[in-house]
C-alpha cells in the first residue's frame, strides 16, 4: 500500500506491505540508517524516533499506523551535531560502540523537551533504552548537561604511584 | 611471525608469555605521495626486505599532506573499546602533530601490510604501544632530516612542535606539509634507534580525547555492518535447527518461495563444526521484512536434532555432581598436599559454586553483506577476527584466500561474540549462489539462540585456615565441558590460577563432560566466571575464620612465594586493594540490610579490586548502591576519557551478569530468546561507579576486560554482608534473598 508521511520535514511516499514496521521503512526504503534494529520487540529502544513529537519504538510500529504522521529521526535532530543533546553526548564522550545512542538521544531530546531539566528519577523512568556497553552513567550526565549545562566533566583520578 | 589467537581462553591471555612484545618490530617504508607529501607504510613481517618494497604498493598507513594535515589508518576493528582513536593517538604523539590536524580512516583487512588486525584479549595496548609510537617517531625523524638538509644544519639542532620543524639558532622554521615531499627521499631510520618521547613531554597520550566517530554516531550516519547498502542488494535470513548442530531434513521450500518479495529459497548444507557453516535454509527477498515474514509465517523445516537434543541445564548439573563423586580426570596443578591429615585447630570450609551459560548479546545483531563477483567474494563484516573469517570463507567455499576481500565496519558491540565468524560464512555461502550482493541479518532471537556462550562452570571447593589465620589448603575440583582430553572453547583453567603460589597446599583438579552447546570467549573469558567462584569462596574462608575480608586478602597477597613467570604479582595487587578499601570507606557503619563486599582479580595483565555496596530489601530485592574500582594497568593511561568509560562499562557488565543473565538449555536448545527473558541492566539499576587507576612502573596494558571479573563476587560478598546469605550460584534472580 502507498503510505505518505513526513520525515525530517520532507514529505515521503512509500509503497510497502502495511505491516512493515516503520524501522524497516526508514532503514531499507528511505535509506535512513541512523535508526537501529536491536530486538524487534520494543525491548531495547535502539529504534526510537519521534512520531508526532513522541518517542516511539519503530520496530513494532506498522507503517500503516503512521500515515500522515510527522516523523523525526536522529538524522533530523540536526545534521551537524549541534542539537544540545548531540552536543552533550560528544562533550562527555558518551558512546562506546555507539549502536544504541541514536535511540538514547531521541529519547533524551523528547524528555528534555517535555520537562526541561529532568531529575535523576525522571531520567531513570524515561530512559529505559538498553545500552549494552553500559554507558548509563555518562548518558545520565549528558542528559543533565543538555538540559541545564550543569553536569561536570566526568572525572578520572589517576594517581602518580611509587615508581621506585 | 608470532601468531596470536584472540579466541583462545584466558590461559593464554593472562598467564602465558604469548606475545614477545619487546621483540616486536615495525618495518617501515616510505614514499612520496602523488601530488606531494609523505606516505609511511608498515610491514609486519620480518621476512620482507625493505629494499624490495614497491613504494606504490604501500598501504597508506600515515599520510602527511602538503597542507600539513595528516591521515592515519586505523588498522584494528572498532567494537567500542576505543581502538580507532587510541592507536592513532600513539602515532600522532611521536609524530608531534596537533590532534586537530589528524584524520582517521578505517583500514580493510590487509595482512600484507598490517599485523594483529583483531579485537580481543585486551591485546591492542600491549601489542601496539611501542610499534605505533615508533611509526610516528620515524615520520618525525624523516621530516627533521629533510629540514636539516635544506637548511644545512645538523638534525640534532632541530626540534619539532605541533607540526612544525624549528631551528632555533637561526630562527628558521618549516611546516611538515612543506617538508613532506623532501622527507620521502630521506633514508628510513631503524625504529629501534629512535628515541621516543619522555612521557613527561606527552601532549596527546594521557589527555582526554573523545571518540573519533562520535559526531557520526550522534548524527546517525551509516557506520556499522548493518548499515551496508549496495546497488541491487537483496536481504537474507537464515533458519538453522534450534538444537545446536542439527541437520536439515526437509522443508516446504516451494511454498516459501511463493511468498511476497521472496526471490530465492536456498537450503545450504553445512559441516559438523559449530564454528563453521551449519545446515540451514536461506530466504532471500527484496527487503529484510519480506524475508523475515516469509520465514516466520510460512517456513516449516524438519531437522535431525542429533544427540545434543538430550542435553539440558539439569543434565549438566546432575553430571557435574556425579563427576565430583569420582576421582578427578586430571590435575591441572598441585603444590604440597591439600589432602594431608587435618590439624584440629584448622578451620575447614567446603562449598560448591556454579555459574550459568550466558550470551554476549551485542546490540547490533549478527550481520554480514557479501557480493560474489568477478571471482572475488567481497565482504563487509562486523568481525573481531576478520583474518580468521577470511580463512573460514575460503575454506568453506573452496576459494583461495586472495579471492576473499574483507572490509571492516564499525561494530555495534563485540564482547567476544564476533571472534566467531559463523554469520560471515553464512552470508558468503548465500552470496556464492547469487549474482547480486546480499545482506544477511539475524534476528535477536537468532543471536540469543545461536551464540557461543560463556560456558557454565562448577567448582567444588575445600579450603582450610590455620590457627594463625593463614590459608593453608586450597582444593578446587573444577567440572567443565570437554571431550575428556581437550577442554571446550573457553572452558579451561590455568595452572597458575590464584591462589596458586599463595597457599602451601594447593590442588586444581578438572573433570570434563561432553556438551553440544557452543561455547566461546566472552569479555574477560574464564575470569568472568572463575573470579566469582574463587573470590566468593575466599570470602567464606575469611568469615569462617573470623577475619576481615580485606585484611585476610591483604595477608594472603603478601604471602606469595615462587617465581612470577605466570599469573599474578601479589605486590602489585596489594596497593590496588588497599586503595579501593580506602576509597570505599571500608569498615564504616552501614544501615541494616546494607553491606559492602570486596573482590580482586588479575586478568589480561590488569590488576583490579572492587568494592560493591548493596542493599537487600525485606522482600529480597537487591539494589546496588555504589561501586568503587581501582586498577593498575601500568605506567601510562593512554586515553583517560575512554579509560573511565571502559572501566565503568566493564564493571556494570559484571553486575548485569550477576543480577539476571542466564541461558538455560532444554532439549538441546537455548530457552531464552530476547531481552524480555534475558534481562540486561537498565539505567535505573546503574549505580555510581567510582574509578581510579594507580600508576605503576610497568608496561601499559589493556582495559577492555580486566575491570569486569571482580564485580560479580564483590556484589555477592556485599549481599552476604547485608543478609548473611551466601550466594553460591548465579544469577541472583534465582535466589530468594528475603
Amino acid at each position: 500500500m502507498e503510505i505518505t508521511f513526513t520525515v525530517n520535514g520532507e514529505s515521503r511516499t512509500v509503497d510497502v506491505v502495511p505491516d512493515m514496521p516503520l524501522l524497516w521503512v526508514l532503514r531499507d526504503e528511505l535509506d535512513l540508517k541512523g535508526t537501529k534494529f536491536g530486538c524487534g520487540m520494543a525491548q531495547c529502544g535502539a529504534c526510537t524516533v519521534h512520531v508526532n513529537g513522541a518517542p516511539q519504538r519503530t520496530c513494532v510500529l506498522p507503517a500503516s499506523a503512521v500515515m500522515g504522521s510527522e516523523i523525526t529521526t536522529i538524522e533530523g535532530l540536526s545534521d551537524d551535531g549541534s542539537h544540545p543533546v548531540q552536543r552533550a553526548w560528544q562533550e562527555l564522550d558518551v558512546p562506546q560502540c555507539g549502536y544504541c545512542q541514536a535511540g538514547q538521544i531521541m529519547t533524551a531530546a523528547w524528555l528534555i523537551d517535555q520537562v526541561g531539566a529532568p531529575s535523576d528519577a525522571q531520567i531513570d523512568s524515561a530512559m529505559n533504552n538498553i545500552c549494552r556497553c553500559l554507558t548509563y552513567r555518562r548518558i545520565r550526565a549528558a542528559v543533565h548537561r543538555a538540559a541545564d549545562g550543569t553536569a561536570s566533566e566526568p572525572a578520572i583520578a589517576v594517581e602518580p604511584g611509587d615508581r621506585s | 611471525m608470532t601468531t596470536i589467537d584472540p579466541t583462545r581462553s584466558r590461559t593464554d591471555a593472562t598467564t602465558s608469555p604469548l606475545i614477545p612484545i619487546s621483540s616486536r618490530r615495525a618495518f617501515l617504508q616510505i614514499s612520496a605521495l602523488a601530488g606531494g607529501g609523505l606516505l609511511i607504510g608498515m610491514r609486519p613481517s620480518t621476512a620482507v626486505a625493505l629494499s624490495a618494497q614497491d613504494a606504490a604498493a604501500l598501504t597508506a598507513f600515515i599520510r602527511i599532506h602538503p597542507d600539513s594535515t595528516v591521515t592515519i589508518t586505523a588498522q584494528n576493528p572498532e567494537i567500542g573499546q576505543g581502538i580507532k582513536t587510541m592507536l592513532p593517538m600513539l602515532i600522532a604523539e611521536e609524530l608531534d602533530v596537533a590532534w586537530s590536524n589528524i584524520t582517521i580512516e578505517q583500514a580493510d583487512l590487509d595482512t600484507d601490510n598490517f599485523s594483529g588486525q583483531f579485537a580481543g584479549g585486551s591485546f591492542a595496548t600491549p601489542m601496539h604501544y611501542t610499534p605505533m609510537r615508533q611509526a610516528g617517531a620515524t615520520g618525525r625523524a624523516l621530516l627533521v632530516a629533510a629540514a636539516a638538509e635544506q637548511w644545512g644544519v645538523p638534525a640534532t639542532a632541530c626540534e619539532t612542535d605541533a607540526g612544525m620543524v624549528h631551528h632555533r639558532a637561526s630562527g628558521r622554521e618549516a611546516a611538515y606539509g612543506d617538508l613532506a615531499t623532501a622527507a620521502a627521499s630521506q633514508p628510513v631510520p631503524d625504529p629501534e634507534s629512535l628515541t621516543l618521547k619522555d612521557p613527561a613531554d606527552f601532549r596527546i597520550i594521557g589527555t582526554r580525547v573523545p571518540g573519533i566517530d562520535n559526531l557520526k554516531i550522534v548524527t546517525g550516519q551509516p557506520l556499522y555492518g548493518i548499515d551496508t547498502a549496495l546497488p541491487d542488494m537483496l536481504y537474507a535470513v537464515y533458519e538453522k535447527c534450534p538444537v545446536f548442530g542439527g541437520k536439515f531434513v526437509s522443508a516446504n521450500l516451494e511454498e516459501v518461495a511463493g511468498q511476497p518479495g521472496v526471490q530465492h529459497v536456498l537450503p545450504l548444507q553445512g559441516g559438523d563444526s559449530l564454528r563453521g557453516l551449519l545446515d540451514g535454509v536461506a530466504i532471500v527477498a527484496d527487503n529484510w521484512w519480506a524475508a523475515k515474514s516469509a520465514r516466520e509465517r510460512t517456513l516449516r523445516a524438519n531437522w535431525s536434532e542429533g544427540d545434543t537434543a538430550a542435553q539440558s541445564t539439569e543434565s549438566f548439573a546432575t553430571r557435574a555432581q556425579q563427576l565430583n563423586e569420582l576421582a578427578p580426570q586430571q590435575t591441572i596443578h598441585a603444590d604440597g598436599d591439600p589432602d594431608a591429615e587435618y590439624v584440629t585447630s584448622e578451620v575447614i570450609v567446603e562449598a560448591d559454586y556454579t555459574y550459568p551459560f550466558i550470551a554476549h548479546s551485542p546490540l547490533e545483531p549478527q550481520n554480514c553483506t557479501a557480493h560474489w563477483h568477478d571471482g572475488i567474494m567481497e565482504i563487509w563484516a562486523p568481525s573481531q577476527t576478520p583474518e580468521s573469517g577470511r580463512s573460514l570463507v575460503a575454506e568453506t567455499l573452496g576459494l583461495e584466500e586472495t579471492q576473499v576481500v574483507v572490509h571492516l565496519t564499525r561494530i555495534g558491540g563485540g564482547f567476544g561474540r564476533r571472534l566467531s565468524n559463523d554469520y560471515m560464512v553464512e552470508a558468503a555461502a548465500i552470496a556464492h549462489q547469487l549474482e547480486v550482493p546480499v545482506k544477511l541479518l539475524w534476528t535477536r532471537e537468532d543471536d540469543m539462540r545461536h551464540d557461543f556462550y560463556r560456558p557454565a562452570g562448577f567448582h567444588f571447593f575445600r579450603g582450610a585456615i590455620a590457627a594463625d589465620g593463614m590459608l593453608t589448603r586450597w582444593h578446587d575440583h573444577f567440572v567443565t565441558f570437554g571431550d575428556g582430553e581437550r577442554f571446550a572453547s573457553s572452558s579451561s583453567m590455568g595452572a597458575s590460577e590464584f591462589p596458586q603460589r599463595f597457599v602451601r597446599n594447593y590442588r586444581l583438579d578438572a573433570s570434563m563432560m561432553p556438551s553440544g552447546v557452543p561455547t566461546g570467549a566472552l569479555r574477560a573469558p574464564g575470569s568472568n566466571g572463575i573470579a566469582f567462584a574463587v573470590q566468593s569462596f575466599l570470602d567464606e574462608l575469611a568469615h569462617a575464620s573470623g577475619q576481615d575480608p580485606v585484611q585476610f586478602r591483604l595477608r594472603l597477597l603478601a604471602s606469595g612465594v615462587g617465581e612470577i613467570d605466570r599469573g599474578m604479582d601479589g605486590t602489585r595487587m596489594i596497593p590496588v586493594l588497599e586503595k579501593v578499601a580506602e576509597n570505599a570507606g571500608w569498615g564504616r557503619e552501614l544501615p541494616d540490610r546494607t553491606g559492602m563486599g570486596v573482590a580482586f582479580h588479575y586478568s589480561h595483565r590488569g590488576y583490579f579490586a572492587e568494592v560493591v555496596q548493596a542493599t537487600v530489601s525485606e522482600t529480597g530485592n537487591v539494589t546496588v548502591d555504589e561501586i568503587w574500582v581501582v586498577g593498575d594497568i601500568g605506567s601510562q593511561v593512554i586515553n583517560p576519557l575512554n579509560a573511565e568509560n571502559q572501566m565503568q562499562g566493564a564493571t556494570l557488565d559484571g553486575i548485569s551478569q550477576a543480577l539476571g543473565q542466564q541461558i538455560t538449555i532444554a532439549a538441546g536448545r537455548a530457552e531464552q530468546s530476547n531481552f524480555h527473558d534475558y534481562p540486561l541492566l537498565r539505567m535505573s539499576q546503574a549505580p555510581p561507579v567510582n574509578v581510579e587507576l594507580i600508576i605503576s612502573d610497568n608496561p601499559p596494558t589493556g582495559l577492555g576486560e580486566p575491570a569486569l571479573p571482580p564485580a560479580p563476587p564483590a556484589l555477592c560478598n556485599a549481599i552476604f554482608a547485608a543478609t548473611g546469605q551466601r550466594v553460591r550460584s548465579l544469577p541472583l534472580v534465582n535466589h530468594d534473598l528475603a
